[in-house]
């Protein structure tokens, strides 16, 4: 098997897994991969680039298994989840065979049970032999899963071998970023061929960005409120180039490295700053603003809408730079603006 | 009235002498809070913005009487502030700090839940702007200017979004009983379940704005709650209809994981439950206005 390591599932579809005969035909079957852009049901239209594989001994299945350890948010727990319909997504099992699925919960302050894992491993269908096998498998995953930092381990499929034994065939598993300052091991790990490059370089200044497939850029400060900027373009009849948050201060600092961001995407064709100023006050965010401006000096039209402490000032300083800034007081009439600039400057 | 907290409630900075400690701990004083004191290990006998610095919050509470606290404590230290609080008997606890690891956040949950009811400790956060009663006093790093004293209650995920309610909502002449932050991470202190009962109970409540976002089960859930026990009008709005599936908006717990997660999804829900959806972010204030002519 030549399986091709992408930051994706979903790959047997998209070629992305190869079974092969022979050495010659492994050696065509890596040549074709590497490098080989893949499209799958989770990668979106970009894909991903293949630069590994991982080349293992093909197995004769008896029975293909699925194992998940998540964060299960309504009950605070890791819950962990089986089911006998292995080999396809989660989605899928729970729509085609949602009473196949078994469910058990962590409790935190001891941790997994080895009867909590008897329970999944019998309850699975596993012939007992093979039961204490599984045990060790769950209870091994779910040290992983707690001891790594891990929001989610999924193993799929597990698998009954033909000539009986359990073995792991896939495994993914997703960490969280809050906790990596303690798992050095797992931050050196991180692969930036698979990331989206803009991503990467926002998330290495500290800024949180999400690239989509609009053409209004957005620079907000604060999630929610950048998602509802976002909903409020989309609203207004444009669509947004990205989700962008410079956090909740707004330093002009870092109001720089935010436009030289979103300006790096060549579908922006117009600008929407909206900054909800707290702590950090409006005139201070604003003299960020026309720095910013006057240094990467960006050739689309710009929205700029301010609102909280000391506004006034704020919006003086942008009128009095000289610079051809659209100023907009509400966020219903910066979005109206920023959609009709980008028709506008899309005409041209 | 108003909830959680007044002009009376004793309050503790824990990470005090710190720098954000230090300013917002400045802020929340000009602004009237009561704050008596605060905590940063190992500065204990010191004065610090002529308030008396103690090494732990079981002194503090101690010498202090204080029932509150907010916790500015760096996030791989502020789990382990949280319990701290629990254990001291705080009743109310602010956790500002973003970037907490979710498998902490599981085990000071299940931590705090060792307490028998009547002294277990209410946390809301981390990851949140805080909680303000307008006029009275606030525990948090929000401008308190934009915030009007009123009859409406607020509860939402994100800081900047709630603070676009709260001035739509000062521009048309509407002010808040109490704001409360939930905050933006996967696992947090209080529900928007839990905030719903207590403005539910609050006598000077009249009407509650829930802004909730795509990810995780909470709005369905408040949206249930309100549909078999609230009397009081609930006005919801859900961030993220714009938002792509699978990827995590900025918020560590905005992210469409699972069905019923998305925006449009959720707003399905809310209104099925009854709850009035502000049709888009700019109709916080005429959404409000309208549901208290209604109501009055």
């Amino acid at each position: 098997m030549v399986k091709a390591q992408i930051h994706s599932g979903a790959r047997g579809k998209a070629g992305g897994i190869k079974v092969c005969a022979s050495d010659k035909e492994i050696w065509d079957a890596a040549e074709e991969l590497l490098g080989k852009r893949l499209v799958t049901r989770q990668t979106g239209a970009q894909g991903k680039v293949v630069y590994r594989l991982y080349i293992e001994a093909a197995t004769e299945i008896e029975q293909e298994l699925y194992l998940g350890f998540v964060l299960d948010r309504a009950a605070e727990r890791v819950a962990v989840v089986a089911s006998a319909e292995g080999g396809v997504e989660i989605e899928e099992i729970a729509v085609e065979w949602p009473q196949s699925i078994l469910r058990v919960a962590v409790e935190p302050a001891v941790g997994m049970q080895e009867f909590q894992a008897r329970e999944l491993a019998f309850g699975l269908g596993l012939p007992p032999a093979l039961v204490s096998q599984a045990v060790t498998t769950l209870m091994g995953a779910y040290r992983a899963m707690r001891d790594l930092d891990g929001t989610m381990v999924e193993i799929n499929p597990l698998v009954v071998t033909k000539d009986g034994r359990l073995l792991a065939l896939d495994a993914k598993m997703s960490f969280d970023d809050n906790a990596l300052f303690r798992r050095p091991r797992i931050a050196e790990l991180r692969d930036k061929s698979q990331e989206d490059p803009r991503e990467m370089q926002a998330s290495d200044r500290g800024l949180s960005y999400v690239g989509l497939e609009g053409n209004i850029g957005c620079i907000i400060n604060g999630a929610g409120l950048a998602m509802a900027t976002m909903d409020m373009i989309q609203h207004a009849g444009g669509k947004p180039a990205n989700f962008l948050d410079i956090g909740g201060g707004a330093s002009p600092e870092r109001v720089a490295k935010a436009f030289r961001l979103v300006m790096s995407d060549e579908r922006v064709q117009a600008m929407l700053v909206n900054i909800f100023a707290g702590i950090n006050r409006c005139d201070w965010v604003a003299e960020g603003v026309v720095q910013a401006v006057q240094k990467l000096k960006p050739q689309i039209p710009l929205v700029v809408r301010l609102s909280g402490t000391h506004v006034e000032a704020g919006r003086q300083i942008l009128r009095e730079s000289g610079l051809p800034f659209i100023m907009a007081e509400t966020l219903a009439e910066a979005a109206e603006k920023a959609v009709a600039a980008w028709r506008a400057s899309a005409r041209k | 009235m108003a909830i959680l907290i007044d002009e009376k409630t004793a309050v503790i900075v824990q990470g005090f002498t710190g720098q954000i400690g230090s300013f917002h701990a400045q802020e929340m004083m000009e602004y009237g809070t009561h704050v008596v004191g605060g905590v940063t290990p190992g500065k204990g006998g010191a004065t610090h913005l002529g308030k008396p610095v103690f090494n732990a919050v079981k002194e503090a509470v101690e010498k202090t009487g204080a029932v509150a606290s907010i916790i500015f404590v760096p996030a791989p230290f502020a789990g382990d502030g949280i319990m701290e609080a629990a254990d001291a008997g705080i009743q109310y606890c602010v956790a500002i700090t973003d970037g907490i690891p979710s498998h902490d956040m599981i085990r000071v949950k299940r931590y705090m839940r060792r307490y028998r009811m009547e002294r277990r400790m209410r946390l809301t956060g981390p990851n949140c702007a805080g909680t303000i009663s307008p006029g009275r006093a606030m525990m948090g790093i929000m401008p308190g200017h934009i915030y009007m004293s009123g009859a409406v209650g607020i509860v939402g995920r994100s800081g900047t979004l709630g603070y676009e309610a709260a001035s739509q909502m000062k521009a048309m002449g509407i002010g808040v009983t109490t704001s409360v932050g939930i905050g933006g991470d996967p696992i947090n202190g209080s529900s928007f379940r839990d905030i719903l009962e207590l403005f539910e109970q609050d006598p000077e409540t009249q009407a509650v704005v829930m802004i909730g976002e795509i990810g995780g089960p909470q709005e369905a859930d408040a949206a249930q709650f309100y549909k078999e026990n609230m009397r009081k009008p609930l006005i919801g709005y859900i961030a993220g209809l714009s938002a792509p599936k699978g990827r995590r908006m900025g918020h560590a717990g905005a992210i469409i994981s699972a069905f019923g997660e998305s925006a449009a999804e959720k707003v399905e829900i809310l209104q099925e439950c009854g709850v009035t959806v502000v049709p888009n972010p700019a109709e916080f204030g005429p959404t409000v206005a309208r549901v208290l002519a209604k109501a009055n």
